[in-house]
């Protein structure tokens, strides 16, 4: 009796396991217009990360956001009513983030970021059902005003797009950063041409400027520099030096420092293995936006190998204890479900025709956001 | 501010309203004589500087890269008008915008297809790069300078161009009444091919100069065909004297509200709130300009009544 009770019971488990139900995870980054290059990195991270699982029980549905909050919302409409799928991810920008995270994690979804990070969702407005992979908007920023105290710099110039992480970011660099201000300006989100702001750059008296300018913005901004005259060192975050965007920047980039919790250089075999299998498959090195990319697939298909997506506590639990490799080495969610981690220091170097990273030192250690304790859930 | 730092951003302010001049001439003419709405010209302005980024990193030189970008802007704006826009004339404008989004679409994602999604690589001349000093101690990016230079001589070439040749003449005319000028046996086709291409080549040349200075990517264009919009109802449809007086009053309106309203906001206001209220109201304040001449003039400065 006892032997067949506990037969039974073992096949009703594997049974279970067998059928256990695909997950169905749909992708909504940038693919047109300015920011596509992030959102591509992004999907191509990530599409590596399940073609290398092999899993056959894992559908991904990848859909263009064109930057623009309305389309993403209409994009998760559709594919939470009429794709029904389990898992949304693949946003990279804070205001698209801001329109769609909330009303997805209502409906029961889960929603593991890959990029973008926005503070509402690390303190008041965080979920349970939402996970952050990559960072909260501030840590880069932070790190970067570590490291300026590290390096005596007294007087900084900082600027960022007038956006939710444009002001994250300055906020970010402002709660480590000792020194004074020389001066703080938002600029138009998508601006091209900086030259009124680097005349005040010039005028202020500053030892040093601090810009948050992802994608283009950040071209624009460092040809203009470069040309304009004014030498005072430039600390940014990654994101305005990301390897998407370094040729296109050329000789101005040299040797300005950058921080950020990933580089083709962070010692382990997992990182290692990445960055030779994205350039075999796509024939370009990856940018910190594929290996955010490539961790946030990486902690789904950790999760789907211990829980079922349909039994949602059981998968949250799963996706909390982030037991995959991560590019970054050791990686563990905070309280509010997002990283805690290691943020370096890097500097732009050229290594034979190619601009790229190199590590120099490390920023903040095992960092976690500065929201977590408004994070109720 | 000092007068050193308010005359360097009146220069920033001519330097980028010469810049909008060179995008929006082409706009008001198409518009005035063809009575076309193009929302593909930002696509001439990209393919310009995709030009220019090609040829500059295939050759070494600035020079050819400029005149490249000059050649394939108009042959790229003389082909969709011999194949697409000739249909559109007779079209009602929602059909034009219609249509020439399309070209936008097709434009941005045949870039794509062609260059990648990566922004490209397109360096100012080794003569230009860093600053130079004007009278008064000023440093002034030498480029920068010689966009103003380069503008106004174009400026000046476009004033000529229309108001004592031949062609201007047509165009003036065509302008005033295109059943009249057809009948008086100008071949109007060909004179619409023209000032279209024209319009082309200028966008594309602007499109190759601010390469340098900016980032040469898919979509590039779409930003400033929003501002040469507005310049040229500010400046009155189909005026290149228009055009002209309203890129400068955008251009100037433009920088100088960036940095002193938030200066101004300062007096009254505690730092980061004026920092963000100016900065918001600075994007504003073109738009607002815009709804201003409108009020008064509601065909625009210089617009045909």
């Amino acid at each position: 009796m006892k032997l067949r009770s506990a037969a039974l019971a073992a096949a009703m488990a594997l049974a279970g396991a067998t059928a256990q139900a695909d997950v169905k995870v749909g992708m909504i980054t940038t693919l047109s217009g300015g920011g596509a290059g992030l959102g591509i990195d992004v999907r191509d991270g990530f599409m590596l990360a399940v073609s290398q699982s092999g899993r056959d029980d894992l559908e991904v549905v990848i859909e263009d956001d064109q930057r623009k909050p309305d389309i993403a919302v209409q994009l998760a409409d559709k594919m939470i009513q009429s794709e029904k799928v389990d898992v949304l991810t693949g946003i990279i920008w804070s205001n698209l983030a801001m329109a769609v995270v909330p009303a997805a994690t209502a409906q029961g979804k889960f929603y593991l970021s890959p990029n973008a990070g926005p503070s509402p969702l690390a303190g008041k407005g965080c979920h349970p059902n939402y996970f952050n992979v990559a960072w909260q908007n501030d840590n880069l920023h932070e790190a970067a005003g570590a490291y300026a105290n590290d390096s005596g710099l007294k007087n900084s110039f900082i600027l960022a797009p007038n956006y939710p992480a444009g002001k994250d970011a300055l906020t970010g660099y402002k709660r480590f950063f000792e020194g004074e201000l020389a001066g703080e300006l938002y600029t138009k989100l998508g601006q091209t041409d900086y030259a009124a702001e680097i005349a005040q750059i010039r005028a202020s008296g500053a030892d040093s400027v601090y810009f948050f300018l992802p994608g283009g913005m950040g071209i624009s901004f460092l040809k203009q520099y470069a040309a304009s005259g004014v030498d005072l060192p430039l600390v940014g975050p990654a994101f305005s030096f990301d390897q998407g965007i370094l040729q296109a920047v050329g000789d101005a980039a040299m040797g300005v420092k950058n921080t950020s919790q990933w580089n083709k250089d962070i010692d382990n075999a997992t990182n290692a293995a990445f960055v030779e299998a994205f350039q075999a498959e796509f024939g370009r090195l990856p940018s910190l936006y594929a290996s955010q990319g490539f961790d946030t697939a990486n902690l789904l298909i950790s999760a789907m190998g211990k829980a079922d997506v349909a039994d949602a506590d059981a998968f949250r639990a799963a996706l909390k204890a982030a037991d995959f490799d991560s590019v970054r080495g050791d990686f563990a969610f905070g309280d509010n479900h997002h990283p805690v981690q290691d943020i370096y220091v890097r500097e732009v170097i050229k290594e034979g025709d190619i601009y790229t990273n190199k590590i120099i030192a490390t920023g903040l250690s095992k960092h976690a956001d500065a929201y977590a304790a408004d994070c109720k859930m | 501010m000092t007068t050193l730092l308010f005359i360097e951003q009146m220069l920033n302010g001519l330097q980028f309203g010469v810049m909008l001049f060179l995008m929006s001439a082409g706009l008001t003419l198409v518009f005035g004589v063809m009575g076309l709405i193009n929302l593909a010209h930002g696509s001439l302005f990209m393919i310009g500087a995709f030009t220019a980024a090609a040829v500059a990193a295939a050759t070494g030189s600035f020079v050819l890269a400029l005149m490249a970008s000059l050649a394939a802007a108009a042959i790229a704006g003389a082909l969709i008008e011999l194949t697409i826009i000739r249909r559109l004339y007779d079209r009602d404008h929602l059909d034009q915008v219609l249509a020439t989004f399309a070209l936008i679409l097709i434009f941005s994602e045949g870039t794509r297809w062609m260059f990648g999604s990566f922004p490209l690589f397109l360096d100012v001349p080794k003569v230009l790069a860093g600053p130079v000093t004007l009278p008064g101690g000023i440093e002034y990016p030498a480029y920068r300078l010689s966009i103003i230079l380069i503008g106004l001589l174009v400026a000046a070439g476009m004033f000529a161009l229309i108001n004592r040749t031949r062609v201007g003449i047509r165009i003036r005319a065509g302008e005033a009444d295109r059943e009249m000028i057809a009948a008086l046996g100008v071949d109007i086709a060909k004179l619409y091919t023209f000032v279209f291409a024209l319009g082309a080549a200028l966008a594309g040349f602007a499109g190759a100069l601010v390469g340098a200075i900016q980032s040469v990517q898919v979509g590039m264009g779409e930003p400033v065909l929003i501002l040469a919009f507005v310049v040229i109802v500010i400046g009155g449809i189909g005026s290149i004297k228009g055009a002209f007086v309203g890129a400068l009053l955008v251009g100037f309106t433009d920088t100088m509200g960036r940095v002193l309203l938030p200066q101004i906001f300062a007096l009254f206001l505690e730092p980061s709130a004026a920092v963000s209220v100016g900065s918001a109201l600075a994007s504003m304040l073109i738009y607002i300009l815009m709804a201003g001449v409108l009020v008064f003039r509601p065909r625009g400065l210089y617009g045909v009544t």
